[in-house]
């Protein structure tokens, strides 16, 4: 509501000037709904954009037979099982390695990434098989850890009925 | 002695700057907003260290709840269209205007197509309580895998992005990947919260 403030009058009978006017514009209003405004699209708005995890997956070969196998001083096998937990052994299944189960926390699976077996080892190959019972964040977990830890060779890998009949005789 | 005349004049406090920033705050948030789009599903994603940020358009974005139910989701309203023509004459099923119309406003569903008109066909408010299915992805019906590349053929720069819950089960995840991988999608991306990388190892 605009409002015409009159000057007070001096009193002084003087010369008849035009009435200096000062126009007050009442903003409460206004103020009020660009508050309003604010308040709604601070609280709608998405600042955060999720992030996300890149993977590739290696193209698949037209002929199996075209791959080279793993040799077994090269191979870890992590196996994702149920109940968050991690199997891994070293070298290959047909050896009858020994299974070691740990699992998803610092010390787990990471201080095993980092040993010198694995990290002093150009081409080892660190191959990703999770089980049926494993959970997606399982999945994301295990790739992060092989973010974090910098491993540059891993795989996912289907898992092999040896390897399920392994892991069912340590149980 | 003349009185003193009290002037009578209401205290004003001058507004102005005070507008000028709010107005200021309301344009800065009315143009940088992005409202959140309405999911189908609530998905707990994981969380990972990574820092890559999410492209904000031409994505296609698989959702995996924890029931292992799948959701299929493209934005742009354009491509939604085309590609509901494409999957229409791809499954014999016809759309009218009202149901394309409502699917090019639909940022996600998990329905399979043959229920497709009858769920476009609810109002917003029922589509919301309805219980959705999930969208058909095993080897014999892979509606999911017939999505991805008539999208694919409709926006060649789409990328994909598997948004998963955290108790989503491998086998599904699983055999989205492979599915994705029949078609020719060997580079995709994994939607995750952020969490502190580690500072020692």
């Amino acid at each position: 509501m605009a409002e015409v403030q009159e000057k007070a009058d001096s009193g002084k009978g003087g010369k008849k000037r035009a009435k200096k006017m000062s126009v007050h514009l009442d903003m409460t209003p206004m103020v009020d709904l660009a508050f309003l405004l604010l308040t709604f699209f601070m609280l709608t708005t998405t600042f955060s954009k999720p992030q996300t995890m890149e993977i590739q997956m290696p193209v698949k070969p037209d002929n199996i037979e075209d791959l080279t196998p793993v040799k077994a001083e090269n191979a870890t096998t992590i196996i994702l099982g149920e109940d968050d937990k991690i199997h891994y052994y070293f070298g290959l299944v047909d050896d009858n390695p020994e299974l070691i189960t740990t699992d998803y926390s610092a010390n787990g699976i990471r201080k095993v990434l980092l040993t010198p077996r694995i990290r002093q080892n150009p081409k080892m190959v660190v191959m990703i098989k999770p089980m049926e019972g494993s959970r997606y964040k399982n999945m994301v977990d295990i790739l992060d850890e092989m973010k974090i830890t910098d491993t540059k060779r891993f795989a996912m890998v289907d898992i092999t009925q040896q390897d399920k009949d392994l892991v069912q005789s340590q149980k | 002695m003349p009185r003193v005349k009290i002037k009578r004049s209401k205290p004003t406090l001058d507004m102005t700057p005070m507008v000028d920033l709010a107005f200021l705050l309301v344009t800065f948030f009315m143009l940088t907003t992005k409202f959140a789009p309405d999911d189908a599903v609530i998905v707990d994603t994981p969380t990972s260290v990574s820092e890559i940020k999410i492209p904000e358009s031409n994505v296609i974005t698989i959702a995996i709840d924890k029931d292992n139910r799948v959701f299929y989701g493209v934005d742009g309203q354009q491509t939604r269209e085309k590609l509901l023509d494409k999957i229409g004459q791809k499954y014999g099923v016809s759309f009218n205007e009202d149901q394309k119309k409502a699917f090019s406003l639909t940022s996600n569903f998990g329905v399979p197509v043959r229920q497709l008109p009858g769920f476009l066909s609810m109002g917003i408010d029922d589509r919301k309580k309805v219980n959705q299915p999930g969208i058909p992805i095993d080897s014999l019906n892979n509606e999911l895998s017939e999505w991805v590349w008539q999208t694919r053929l409709t926006n060649p720069q789409v990328i994909v992005a598997i948004k998963g819950d955290v108790d989503a089960n491998f086998t599904t995840i699983n055999k989205i990947i492979k599915t994705l991988e029949d078609r020719k999608v060997s580079r995709f991306n994994l939607i995750t919260d952020m969490e502190a990388r580690p500072t020692s190892l």
